[in-house]
């Protein structure tokens, strides 16, 4: 029997109605994955056999795309980088052990800008991934590997991070569900960091109900992760429920801006009327320093990364380069040459422009202004939660781009993010669906936005939504 | 502004080599985006705390009590040299 790309739910369904087994589903997705590779990229390595785990708790045993910035022990992890070439890890991410121990497959290492650096995937340093939508245009980024894959029908669903929108952009430009968990409820141990203030890991899916599932999978606190939350995890499926009546939604006025596409915003405004005829209250706020926060995380997270990209400098794994002409020491001149040849373009902007901001005389001006801001950014949130449960806006500006058409001016792809950037900056849970589709049948991404550790609420709004329209079930065809 | 000459400098404090016809599009692009990120200087800051964690967390302290760990065989298993169990490195003092 053939079995077609499902969702989780669907998929359990048949399993446990004995009309599939794990072997099955399995094989057909290892099948399709390979199949549909040299169209999309959305792998750099794929699993030569489906290896069952022996799993503690066997709930959901089915295939998985993992960014490759997650470590999976024995297998090779590189962030999409030349600089971690060879790397294999000795030990497995919090949330992979999670994921064997419930019976996951994982299929294989899912391409992404390089170290998380992007908005396109384009960055990765052994080639783009693209759209299933049209395969001519960017899946996004970060995490654009992982969206493909479930939005391709080569994994059931993926695990994504999202530092700055690298998990709800390539899912609004993908058509499908993606969630940037709250800061502190999965745990990063494992997860090769970027920015460690903002990174967070999450689901990539194929509607709100496989969102729940993977999620209740990922969270909880880990001994082993310092900035993860003790705190106890509810069962997410129970907050899928069609109930939306008085909850107050606030949309925002500066995620309505100028120069965004008119397709995105009369998707949105649609969005909009569909929850207030289930209900819900709306209202509109005002986020006032919005338009800062680009800027300060542009500053925050490349402080981070140019410290966090401090190691890999041939010392300990990855990619060694010594050269034969030694200019100074030649202990320097390996960590100068391995860096070079290991590291891209965009991982050297940012690590340089990091730099500079912490440098010495450039300190206060940059970096403490921008943790400042940061304050002022999140104080903002806190008072709109004050006056409403949840915060509704575009995912991105626009949808999916043409490949190459942000890449030579840097900043235009960052601007990308705009929409995206504020919730890591606060901390707070996002999730992005989809809410319709533009012109050229490119699917649009809803942002909702929630109080911290209430992702319970983001997806009780998303399943309401999901439910009284039909976007999720479109599929991109290849 | 930034010029070549600053991101030499700053290429050599992140032990990055940066060739010279990469050093004028690098130039030219962090100086796009610090003149972006330059609006952060409208904003009066003045008495506002800086955030460095998003969630009100104290220090995280743990019992100082061994735990199951990789072994140091498991923790070289990825080194690129290594000389019972230490990193090898080229020669830093002749």
């Amino acid at each position: 029997m053939s079995i077609p790309a499902l969702s989780a739910h669907e998929l359990m369904a048949l399993m446990n109605a004995g009309k599939a087994s794990k072997e099955e589903i399995a094989a057909a997705y290892f099948e399709r994955a390979r199949g549909l590779n040299s169209k999309t990229h959305a792998f750099l390595r794929l699993e030569a056999a489906p290896e069952f785990p022996a799993a503690t708790s066997v709930t959901l045993p089915l295939p998985i795309a993992m960014k490759d910035n997650i470590c999976v022990k024995n297998r090779l992890t590189t962030c999409a980088s030349k600089i971690l070439d060879g790397f294999r890890p000795p030990y497995d991410a919090c949330v992979v052990e999670k994921i064997k121990a419930s019976g996951g497959v994982i299929i294989g290492s899912a391409n992404m800008d390089e170290f998380a650096f992007g908005s396109s995937t384009e960055t990765s340093s052994y080639g783009i991934t693209r759209n299933p939508w049209d395969l001519e245009r960017v899946p996004g980024g970060s995490s654009g590997g992982s969206a493909t894959a479930v939005a391709a029908g080569q994994a059931v669903w993926a695990l994504g991070s999202d530092t700055g929108g690298s998990i709800r952009q390539p899912a609004a430009f993908c058509g499908i569900v993606g969630m940037k968990p709250t800061y502190g409820r999965v745990s990063r141990y494992g997860l090769i960091a970027f920015g460690s203030s903002l990174d967070q890991i999450g689901p990539l899916t194929q509607d709100v109900t496989d969102c729940a599932m993977l999620l209740n999978i990922i969270a909880g606190y880990d001994r082993r992760d310092s900035t993860s939350v003790d705190k106890p995890v509810p069962d997410y499926t129970q907050a899928l429920v069609r109930d939306v009546k008085g909850l107050r939604i606030g949309i925002p006025k500066e995620y309505f801006i100028d120069g965004m596409q008119p397709a995105v915003e009369k998707s949105v405004r649609e969005a909009i009327e569909v929850l207030k005829k289930q209900g819900a209250v709306v209202k509109e706020l005002s986020l006032p320093h919005t338009e800062y926060a680009v800027a300060t995380y542009y500053i925050v997270a490349t402080a981070e990364a140019s410290s966090n990209l401090a190691r890999f400098d041939g010392v300990q794994y990855g990619l060694r380069v010594v050269p034969d002409k030694t200019r100074k020491s030649p202990l320097v001149d390996m960590y100068e040459a391995t860096r070079e040849q290991g590291f891209g373009d965009e991982a050297k902007r940012r690590i340089m422009l990091g730099t500079y901001v912490l440098s010495s005389g450039y300190y206060d001006a940059y970096y403490l202004r921008a943790q400042k801001v940061r304050t002022l950014i999140k104080r903002d949130f806190e008072q709109a939660f004050g006056e409403v449960d949840v915060i509704l806006s575009p995912t991105a500006p626009t949808t999916a781009f043409k490949v190459g058409e942000k890449l030579a001016d840097p900043l235009a792809m960052y601007l990308s993010d705009i929409f995206t950037i504020p919730a890591n900056l606060a901390g707070i849970p996002a999730l992005s669906l989809p809410c319709g589709f533009d012109d050229n049948h490119l699917p649009v991404g809803l942002q909702l936005m929630a109080r911290p550790f209430d992702e319970e609420t983001l997806l009780r709004v998303a399943f309401s939504y999901e439910q009284a329209t039909a976007w999720y079930l479109r599929r991109a065809v290849l | 502004m930034i010029d070549k000459k600053t991101v030499y400098y700053v290429a050599a404090l992140a032990r990055l080599r940066i060739e010279d016809a990469e050093a004028e599009r690098f130039a030219r692009n962090l100086d796009d985006i610090l003149q972006y990120i330059d609006k952060l200087n409208k904003l009066d800051v003045d008495g506002v705390r800086p955030t460095s964690h998003v969630l009100a967390v104290e220090n995280v302290y743990r019992d100082d009590k061994v735990l199951p760990s990789l072994s140091p065989e498991e923790a070289f298993s990825f080194a690129v040299e290594q000389h019972e169990r230490h990193y090898k490195v080229p020669k830093v003092i002749e």
